[in-house]
């Protein structure tokens, strides 16, 4: 089922015909109303009127999350303030927050693109929507919650935490489609079996999963704990917040995004030029529609490539591979460039390791080191300390051998890793002072 | 002729043999024998206690990861040489010790250790045919 037939299914010229005409009317709306751009394209010598075809993208500098932070709060809206309905803003873990702001118009084409993004991850109007992601300044419970209204589905705005409750009203009112980071998923899953209860015994049918990169693997493990079917969705408050792009159903191979709001392109992040279709690079976007906080160029750190070939659901709209990781995520660890997501997808080819785990790296003298942390649950618990050691060189050699890199790995208790109800922490790296 | 032992899964870090000992004074379990294992990294704390069953749920609920194992206890004679004989007789029937360790209190003029054998029948059988005394566990827990 397809939420905007018309315009999901558009013929690739028309999507360029309109993206075309939505990109000069964007690049001249910022130019104008965000001395933000305007002093930028004057120092590159740009002027809307050079961007003729949908190629001249490439000749407007990008803009990176410092900019938003060096005009902290509003210097990037387009509009007035009283045409600001809506105000959401990063968490700022990583410095200053940045500030996103929507227009009445703004929050309607979410909800848009969000319904398309349900829609597509499996969700019809008869459904009930569990949406478990965080409510408030992050970007995920509401655009998820006014999306499920556009949709016509009903949702229960459960938001993060309190999961014990979370898991009593999965039994009692069960809903079909589930919303929340795959973490989290993996938490419910754990506390529902804590409470005596199994999801077999739920009414999910469908999960919309997203706010932080995962692998396959983490989708099987999330299958078959949850008893549904896990479809990625991706999204960034700088860009809209989540439905920019959404995994579908029917062929589970790539989030399409919505090319008629927004345009993909991937870079190489060292050499900042554009990379051929199909090329691993970092993911950039240029937002068309968006009145109050329109980007251009935005460089999102994520790593992902295009793929435009045609897809069985029938959609036309390219799809961007899934999140591997972010280009500020990456570890590199004796010259060996490590993904999280690639030590997730180890550990979860060993059976029974518990899929949560930690990735600690440390500078010992000039040498990097890195210390993987898996949770012993009881599946791999043994009273023989020689079984666990070989559980630890298990890891080891795995990691060692598909990354060429050595670790070391700390068997640690369960739930010590902290769960977190937005993203998880996977990364702590000690190497900066 | 088998005990059951508590084992229980522990980081490397302060407290947490404080807290195994306190989550157990919580709940009423009075422990026997105790021995731990450790590396680096992690331990492995081996408990006789007077009840497996309300030990295993009060750990389990403080979030330990706990597993139970079959052990053998075996009266060993209280004098030079005493392990020895034991160990020998072990040895000569090829029965390999994983590990073991002494249990707190004796017993008549003999000791108690406590035995984890890779295969347990087998030592249980070669061991009772000997004449060594293997200790139930019902009665070990109360001993």
């Amino acid at each position: 089922m397809i939420f905007n037939m018309e315009f999901e299914t558009l013929p690739r010229e028309a999507i360029e015909a309109i993206q075309l005409r939505r990109l000069k009317a964007v690049v001249e709306r910022a130019y104008n109303n965000v001395p933000f751009y305007r002093k930028k394209y004057d120092e590159a010598g740009i002027k809307p009127a050079d961007i003729q075809k949908l190629e001249d993208i490439q000749k407007l500098p990008f803009t990176t999350k410092q900019d938003l932070r060096d005009n902290y709060p509003f210097g990037m809206f387009a509009v007035p303030m009283d045409n600001v309905v809506r105000i959401h803003a990063s968490s700022g873990t990583t410095g200053q927050p940045t500030v996103v702001g929507y227009t009445a118009r703004d929050i309607s084409t979410w909800a848009e693109l969000m319904a398309r993004s349900l829609q597509a991850g499996g969700a019809t109007r008869d459904d009930i929507i569990h949406n478990a992601y965080g409510y408030g300044l992050f970007t995920g419970g509401l655009g998820v919650h006014y999306g499920s209204e556009c949709l016509g589905a009903s949702v229960i705005p459960i938001s993060g935490g309190m999961t014990e409750r979370q898991v009593l009203i999965m039994k009692d009112f069960r809903p079909s489609i589930l919303t929340c980071t795959p973490s989290y998923a993996l938490h419910l899953a754990e506390a529902a079996e804590e409470n005596g209860l199994d999801f077999a015994d739920f009414n999910f049918r469908a999960g919309i999963f997203g706010a932080e990169p995962w692998s396959e693997a983490m989708r099987k493990e999330i299958e078959s704990k949850l008893h549904l079917s896990a479809v990625d969705i991706y999204g960034l408050s700088e860009v809209m917040g989540p439905g920019v792009a959404q995994e579908c159903q029917e062929a589970k191979a790539g989030l399409h995004v919505w090319e008629d709001h927004f345009i993909p392109e991937i870079i190489n992040p060292d050499t900042e030029k554009n990379v051929a279709a199909g090329e691993t690079g970092e993911l950039i976007f240029t937002s068309l529609t968006k009145e109050a906080f329109p980007v251009i160029r935005y460089r999102t750190r994520d790593i992902s490539s295009l793929n435009y070939s045609p897809c069985v659901c029938g959609r036309t709209h390219v799809r961007m591979h899934r999140v591997s990781g972010r280009t500020d995520d990456m570890l590199i660890i004796r010259g060996v460039n490590v993904f999280p997501s690639q030590i997730e997808s180890v550990l979860m080819e060993i059976s029974q390791v518990e899929p949560h785990y930690q990735l600690v790296v440390d500078r010992e003298g000039a040498m990097d080191t890195l210390t993987v942390k898996v949770e012993v649950g009881e599946g791999v618990f043994s009273d023989e300390v020689k079984q666990l050691q070989s559980l630890q060189g298990e890891i080891a050699g795995h990691i060692k051998e598909l990354l060429g890199v050595s670790v070391k790995v700390k068997l640690v208790e369960p739930k010590t890793i902290a769960r977190s109800q937005g993203k998880a922490v996977r990364v702590i790296d000690n190497r900066k002072i | 002729m088998f005990a059951d032992q508590i084992s229980v899964f522990l980081e490397n870090k302060a407290g947490r043999l404080a807290e195994v000992t306190r989550t157990l004074a919580g709940a009423s379990v009075n422990i026997r024998a105790l021995s731990l294992a450790d590396t680096s990294d992690f331990g492995i704390l081996r408990l006789i206690v007077d009840d497996n069953e309300k030990a295993e749920s009060a750990l389990k609920e403080a979030a330990f990861t706990v597993r139970t194992t079959r052990v053998v206890a075996v009266e060993v004679s209280d004098k030079p040489g005493g392990l020895m004989s034991i160990l020998e007789f072990l040895d000569s029937k090829q029965i390999n010790v994983e590990y073991m360790y002494a249990f707190v209190r004796q017993r008549h003029d003999n000791a108690v250790m406590i035995f984890r054998f890779d295969n347990t029948d087998s030592a249980v059988e070669a061991l009772t045919a000997e004449g060594f005394a293997v200790i139930k566990g019902d009665e070990l827990y109360t001993m």
